[in-house]
Order: structure tokens, then C-alpha cells, then sequence
């Protein structure tokens, strides 16, 4: 395969390249360090200029109005819009708009119109409800939010934490469990009005990133209709898997992004700054976390690339996802580690984005599926599916 | 276990020989009127100087005397500050007065319990 971009990739990277560093960047400078939005005058400024871009509404696929842009391409610039100190969660402040969560275009007509539409028209926000207090890497084992059936819908009971957006958004997609004897084919999914008796946003849950946080739910007697499945009865974890497959690329390639950005400002503060007489770039101990760096960021960007054109191909890529966000998650950890060490104090402190990306950069390696479940998703198939 | 939602340290006089007492960390504050009732919840984030007590300066040069306040010190400043807005406007219906005036985007709602 080859993975260097064609002509017209190339554009759209210089397009979005630019972007970040005259408008996103400049910005940055007078937000707080940690701050994860931008004053409403600048986002509404910004939107003007991706829709002159044409590139609003990214991840909006072409039948619903969104550029036509495919997933290489749209991993490739994921790894551009990454590269500013908001960038891993926030990537260019979300000025390139939303399409809401994937499953909801898998929804029937009816929820459609009342809420795929709104949100691609921006009248909606959405939350993603699936990891519980029980545990989120498995979770076909660890809900245990129950719906039980009653007046021709559902009643939910149980807690979801670590759940982003939930304070915000008018809905959600909810994973719970109707049949208890069925394991993963028990799990149905319903979309929750925020505003439905029994929902509550109980808390903020307090993280290493200090900003667009996470919140613990809780549903009490929180009665659904019918009309609030997503898909089928007990057919919900289809529904989360597909996500959570296909959501590792754009979360590894946000990882390359910011591990790009650590590395170039590793290697301009080597080639600058001097010890005993010598610059930090001719020192062995330097060039070697250099080229460590260059190295992790490559191997990410391959497999990266590798796991977006079998998706792009239609082609099985569960295992190249998961090798991808393994790779570019540990190693854009380590990479920005490295960053900070060959900054020394200056790497440690607010004044530059460094701190800011090892924190969040952390949460990497457990978000989306812990390094562990990639690597047991990729030892089932070297060794065989059966394996336990 | 989670860490306590609601700020319910002991009042402290806005004075200058109390604030100069704050360390110059980073983290969240509150400013009540003399009886108590809270007029805003502010943050004392990375660019401030000296952290609280750069912010609590300028609060009292602002406000004058008769005030009161009280700080945590948190390094998630800006999620804790969210949180302090929100849980304030689920106890009391509305921001503290002076957070009104320039209320935060896209502040979310919570229902604590």
C-alpha cells in the first residue's frame, strides 16, 4: 500500500495546515491553557471559513449534505487538525462542525427527522452512553443499566460514567440490558431525551484533563417509548462494536497530530538551546530521543493509514484499528514524553502546550478500548477466535 | 468516592491581610456579600501571576471591602469551575449575579444529588 497522499490529498492538508497555524494557533495565545472553546464571536467567524473551504460538516457523508471525503483523506487531516494545544479533544474547537454519532444515520425515518437532522443542522448535540461504573472494556459483561418492558416501552435503570457531552447535549445513545440471560445478544440501544423524567447528569467526573470533561449519569425510572430503540431489540452491541471499531482510527490519528506537533518543537528547542557550550542537537543522548520520536510517529502513521484504506476498501480492518490505535497511542505518549524531557523545566510548565498533551495524551492509552483490549483483539487473530 | 460537589469551606473577609496569605496556586473561588449569598464563582487559572491570590487581589481592588471569600485549590480548575456553575444554578435557579453578566458558553445543566 501506498500511503504518501496524492495531489489533491496534498491540497486539502496545505489548506488545513495553514488553518491551524493562522487561525487556530494565534488564537490559542490569549485562551486559557487548558481552555477548550473558543469565545462564540471567533467559533462563528471560524465556521465561515471552513464553509469557504468546503469543508464543513467533515464527517457528514455526501447523501446528507457533508463533503465528499473519504476516510485516508479524512484520517490524514484528522492528523492536521490535531496539531495545536486544544487538538486531541478539540480539534480545531470543533470549527469543522459535527455529524453527531455515527449510529444515528443508521436510525429509521422517524428518529431521523427528530434527530439526525437537527444535529447535522447544529439544533442538536448528542452523547455517546455506553461505559458504566461496572467497567467499559467490556462491555457486552459490564452493563448493567437494565430497561425492563412496560406501557409499550422501556423503564431504565443504572449509572453511565466517563460520559462526554452529556451536560450539553439534548440527547443520547444508551446502552442497557433487556434480556439478562443473553450476554451481548441482550443489549438493546435507545436514544434518551435529555429532558426525559428519570434522566440526570449527577456530576462532573474530575480527570487528568481539565477540560471538556466527562459526567456521571444516572437513570431512575426513566420510562422510553418503543420509538426510542435504535435498530433492534438485544441487537444494541452491534451498534457499539461498529463504533468503537471504526472510531479508533480518527482517535490514533489525533494522537499522530499532537505527536507531530511535540516533535517539531523538540527539534526546533534542540537545535536552539545550548548546555555546556553545545547545542542539545549535537548531543547523541538528544538526537537518539529524536529519532526514537521520528520513529514511533511513522510506525503510527503507517498503521494508521493501513487500517483507514482497508476501511476505505471495505475490506475487515477490526485488527489493523486496533494495532493503530495501540501504536499511536503508546507511542505518541512517549514521544511527547520525550518532548518535555529535552525542554527540561521549560516542558513542564503552562507556558507551552507540552503538559497539557502528556496529560490527555495518558488517557489515550485507556479511552476507545485500553491497550490491553487491542492487544487481546490482535492476539485473537494471530492465535484464532476461539482463543479465551 | 467522589470529591465533595459543593464549596463549603468557611467564609474568609475579602481583606487584603487575608488574601496575602493565599498560596499562588491555581484553582477556583468563590465572593459572597456579607451575609453569605454568592455573588460570583471565578477561577484563578494558568495566566494569572500568582494564582488565587493575583485573582483575589483583583477582586478586592474591584469590590472594596464587605465581601467575603473562599478558595479550593485544584489543579482542574476549569472542569471544577464548570461544575461550581452548574451545581449553583441547580441549587439556585440562576448564575451568581456577576457570572450572569458574562455567563461561560455552552454551560451545561446537571441535577446533582
Amino acid at each position: 500500500m501506498d500511503f504518501e497522499p496524492n495531489s489533491e490529498q496534498q491540497m486539502l492538508i496545505d489548506q488545513v495546515r495553514r488553518y491551524v497555524r493562522e487561525e487556530i494557533i494565534p488564537l490559542e495565545a490569549k485562551l486559557d491553557p487548558d481552555a477548550s472553546e473558543l469565545a462564540p464571536e471567533d467559533h462563528a467567524r471560524l465556521v465561515e471559513k471552513t464553509k469557504a473551504m468546503g469543508l464543513f460538516g467533515i464527517d457528514i457523508p455526501k447523501e446528507f449534505g457533508g463533503p465528499d471525503i473519504d476516510i485516508v483523506t479524512r484520517t490524514l487531516l484528522a492528523i492536521e487538525m490535531a496539531q495545536h494545544r486544544a487538538g486531541l479533544y478539540v480539534p480545531c474547537y470543533g470549527t469543522f462542525g459535527g455529524a453527531g454519532l455515527a449510529q444515528i444515520f443508521e436510525a429509521n425515518d422517524d428518529q431521523k427527522e427528530r434527530y439526525l437532522y437537527p444535529t447535522l443542522r447544529g439544533e442538536k448535540k448528542a452523547f455517546f452512553g455506553l461505559t458504566e461504573p461496572s467497567g467499559g472494556s467490556d462491555p457486552a459483561r459490564a452493563i448493567q443499566t437494565k430497561a425492563e418492558r412496560k406501557d409499550n416501552g422501556w423503564v431504565l435503570n443504572g449509572a453511565k460514567i466517563f460520559i462526554s457531552n452529556a451536560d450539553r447535549a439534548q440527547y443520547g445513545i444508551v446502552f442497557a440490558r433487556t434480556d439478562a440471560s443473553k450476554g451481548r445478544a441482550g443489549i438493546t440501544c435507545f436514544i434518551v431525551d435529555s429532558d426525559t423524567p428519570g434522566f440526570h447528569v449527577r456530576r462532573v467526573v474530575h480527570t487528568l484533563r481539565s477540560s471538556h470533561y466527562a459526567t456521571e449519569l444516572e437513570f431512575k425510572d426513566c420510562w422510553v417509548s418503543d420509538h426510542q430503540v435504535l435498530g433492534e431489540v438485544n441487537k444494541g452491541f452491534a451498534v457499539a462494536n461498529d463504533r468503537l471499531t471504526r472510531q479508533r482510527i480518527p482517535y490514533a490519528a489525533g494522537c499522530i497530530g499532537v505527536a507531530i506537533a511535540a516533535h517539531e518543537m523538540a527539534i526546533e528547542w534542540a537545535k536552539m538551546r545550548s548546555t555546556f557550550g553545545e547545542k542539545l542537537a549535537n548531543r547523541q543522548a538528544v538526537q537518539w530521543m529524536l529519532v526514537d520520536n521520528e520513529i514511533d510517529i511513522r510506525t503510527a502513521r503507517h498503521f494508521t493509514l493501513e487500517a483507514a484504506e482497508k476501511a476505505r476498501q471495505g475490506i475487515p480492518f477490526r485488527t489493523e484499528a486496533a494495532i493503530a490505535k495501540l501504536t499511536a497511542s503508546e507511542g505518541g505518549g512517549r514521544v511527547v514524553d520525550r518532548a518535555m524531557q529535552i525542554h527540561g523545566g521549560m516542558g513542564m510548565t503552562k507556558d507551552l502546550p507540552l503538559e497539557r498533551w502528556y496529560r490527555e495524551m495518558r488517557i489515550r492509552r485507556v479511552g476507545e478500548g485500553p491497550s490491553e483490549v487491542q492487544r487481546m483483539v490482535i492476539a485473537r487473530e494471530i492465535l484464532g477466535s476461539n482463543l479465551r | 468516592m467522589s470529591i465533595r460537589l459543593r464549596l463549603d469551606k468557611p467564609w474568609r473577609p475579602l481583606a487584603a491581610e487575608e488574601i496575602a496569605r493565599l498560596p499562588g496556586q491555581l484553582g477556583i473561588y468563590q465572593i459572597a456579600d456579607a451575609k453569605g449569598a454568592i455573588l460570583y464563582i471565578g477561577q484563578a487559572g494558568a495566566r494569572s501571576p500568582f494564582g488565587l491570590r493575583s485573582e483575589l487581589q483583583r477582586e478586592l481592588a474591584e469590590r472594596g471591602a464587605g465581601c467575603q471569600f473562599r478558595v479550593e485549590v485544584n489543579m482542574q480548575y476549569r472542569s471544577r469551575w464548570f461544575e461550581l456553575l452548574m451545581v449553583h444554578k441547580a441549587d439556585h435557579g440562576a448564575l451568581p449575579p456577576d457570572n450572569a453578566k458574562n455567563p461561560p458558553p455552552n454551560l451545561g445543566r446537571l441535577s446533582p444529588a
